[in-house]
């Protein structure tokens, strides 16, 4: 222990749970995680859970399949209010990957230790929420066999996309964050799957999880090569999540409509996206410690740095609700001003003072060490940012949309049925798909496992 | 055995700090057809193995730069050379309406390049391999450290290599064949 750090006994130290349970080595460590793969039986939980998401799921697959026969006029939308549930939920869905790669790649460069355990499945959860987040631009197009049209291809009408437009670089950017966030998965994946064909005893998995580790079998010199490939991996991946969601904003702050075109929404939006999907980390990690026991390496200490990170940036974001308002008064366009007695007065002001209360005020709980270090609390915190995350983003489209220039173009809009069979039947999809990956690939990073096991040995020479 | 069907000898080893010693006393012994495997990365074992600096981040290098220059160039000559609109006189070169997809292209060309330069380079996917043929290799993805001399050294001697291994105190010693 170096000098100035206070004695071990000291109520810091005490409060500071470690990252990892004491007493594990590399040996034990690979048997808890990949047991719950290989050997543990599946628990009726899992299969109850399971059937539930999978159904809401079905309900997903019922509405869109609704939706191809009849178009988007089962939805809610009109004119002026064409955006809707879609992109509501679309941004909805793409700020929660954030986190994922914020763990994974910025933590990794900033060389946190508390990373190492819930980066696999905080990388999962950006996968599968951009799975949900594609679903919606490309329903709201209304004929999405037609999507192909935004991708740049040699086409008989020799025509090419309209580079200029933020929809078109939406495009780019998500399909760039789902490939890049895959392939950093998958990388991070091959060891513990050549960790899960040595172990398993079944043929037919020593096939499957063969084949799928590429054959690795960790040898020092692809280490070395692995280990430059991870490292830039996570140096490209930073930038990229910070332009994913800057770019997502511009699809508003581009237009003129009032209370969209500001310069504020880029890093606000950013910030949001890293709040909600911290919120979805903790809501997900909460059960995912109990229901198999993981507490030893999904510790206090990971929950309450989550919700740290939470408080962080849940500040960021109050900062940004201030600003806007801020800026819409001091710039003394009336349009503007109007926009912002609208949220406080107009027909939509209950979801604006939902927004702020569960967004800016619940969440300041989290300076309190006793509420960041209760589980249920925590868990249903986490519960209150994803609805207030939520509830933002329709305010932003809704009001502004609903509240344009001329009055003759006002509007109102109210969700159908559909569009929460939609909305709903994707948080189906979203559960189906991460109770699919807990059980048959390791939740936790094995390798990363061991090597903290590795250094927090050293360190206690 | 005949000489051609070894690959090498192998030896076992219980923690990180063990593989490293051993190593440095194979090398030591004039040994440089030898490879290390290990569950997880370990600190100093590619210096330990005298390995040089890889040629991943130049791939990347190449390409993001590729990633990034075509990205811009394509958008350029579809927006200005092969279906010019013409939007109330402006530029058709609006070079800085293409900079968000000429960014996300030189990620996406960088990271294509980082993962598959890798793979390609470590020659993966590599489903068989003889060191797959030591039974207890499977310990080499969770909890042992391995260190196999190859045949295609040139100072090879397989009773030597085995010697030299129990010297440095490796706990099984296993000759690993082509087939």
């Amino acid at each position: 222990m170096s000098a100035g750090q206070p004695p071990f006994d000291s109520p810091e130290i005490r409060r500071l749970s470690p990252v990892i349970g004491p007493g594990y080595t590399y040996g034990s460590v690979t048997d808890k995680i990949s047991a719950i793969v290989l050997t543990r039986p599946t628990s009726l939980g899992w299969y109850v859970g399971f059937l539930i998401a999978f159904s809401v799921m079905g309900m997903m697959t019922v509405a869109i399949g609704w939706l191809i026969i009849k178009g988007t006029g089962i939805w809610g939308i009109n004119i002026p209010i064409g955006w809707g549930f879609a992109i509501v939920n679309f941004v909805w869905w793409i700020g929660i990957g954030h986190a994922g790669t914020l763990i994974s790649a910025i933590l990794f460069l900033l060389n946190q230790k508390w990373r190492t355990s819930i980066n696999r499945f905080a990388e999962a959860m950006t996968l599968f929420a951009v799975a949900c987040a594609g679903i919606f631009p490309l329903i709201h197009t209304g004929r999405p066999w037609l999507a192909f049209y935004m991708m740049p291809y040699p086409s008989t009408m020799g025509l090419w996309p309209q580079f200029r437009s933020p929809l078109i670089w939406d495009v780019f950017a998500v399909s760039t964050y789902g490939t890049v966030s895959l392939m950093f998965w998958f990388v991070g994946l091959i060891p513990d799957l050549a960790t899960l064909r040595d172990r398993s005893i079944r043929k037919p998995l020593q096939i499957i999880y063969g084949l799928l580790s590429l054959g690795w079998r960790g040898s020092a010199r692809h280490w070395h090569r692995y280990q430059s490939a991870y490292l830039l991996l996570a140096g490209l991946a930073t930038p990229l999540v910070l332009s994913v969601h800057t770019v997502v904003s511009f699809d508003f702050a581009i237009a003129i409509v009032p209370g969209w075109h500001t310069t504020i929404f880029p890093p606000y939006f950013v910030a949001g996206a890293i709040y909600s999907g911290f919120a979805m980390v903790l809501t997900i990690a909460i059960p995912l410690r109990k229901a198999y026991a993981l507490e030893d390496f999904i510790t206090m200490r990971h929950l309450d740095n989550m919700a740290k990170v939470m408080l962080a940036t849940g500040l960021i974001v109050a900062y940004g609700y201030f600003f806007e308002f801020f800026l819409s008064l001091y710039s003394g366009n009336k349009f503007d001003v109007f926009l912002v007695q609208q949220r406080l007065h107009g027909p939509y002001a209950p979801f604006y003072f939902a927004l702020i209360l569960s967004n800016i005020l619940v969440p300041q709980l989290l300076w309190s060490y006793k509420v960041r270090h209760n589980v249920v609390v925590l868990f249903l915190m986490s519960i209150v940012v994803n609805i207030g995350m939520w509830l933002e983003r329709f305010v932003i489209v809704v009001i502004s949309l609903t509240r344009d220039f001329v009055p003759s173009a006002w509007g109102r809009y109210s969700p159908t049925f559909w569009d929460w069979a939609t909305l709903i039947g994707t948080m189906g999809m979203f559960a189906t798909l991460l109770f699919l990956f807990v059980r048959v690939l390791p939740a936790i990073s094995i390798a990363e496992m061991r090597e903290l096991v590795a250094e927090t040995s050293e360190e206690e020479k | 055995m005949r000489p051609s069907d070894l690959y090498g000898v192998m030896g076992e080893f219980g923690t990180p700090e063990e593989l490293l010693e051993a190593i440095k006393k194979v090398r030591q012994a004039g040994y440089r057809r030898l490879d290390a495997y290990a569950p997880f990365p370990i600190e100093g074992l590619s210096d330990a193995l005298g390995l040089k600096r890889n040629l991943v981040p130049a791939i990347t290098l190449l390409g993001g730069l590729a990633g990034g220059i075509g990205g811009f160039g394509f958008q350029y000559w579809a927006a200005a050379i092969t279906y010019p609109l013409n939007i109330g006189g402006r530029p058709l070169n609006s070079w800085p309406a293409f900079i968000p997809v000429t960014f996300e292209l030189t990620i996406l060309g960088a990271s294509l390049a980082a993962v598959f330069g890798m793979l390609a380079l470590n020659k993966l996917p590599h489903p068989h391999h003889p060191v797959f043929n030591v039974a207890r290799f499977t310990h080499a993805s969770s909890d042992r450290f391995f260190v196999c001399i190859e045949a295609k050294d040139p100072n090879f001697h397989l009773e030597k290599c085995a010697r030299l291994l129990q010297e440095v105190h490796a706990h099984h010693i296993t000759e690993v064949s082509n087939d």
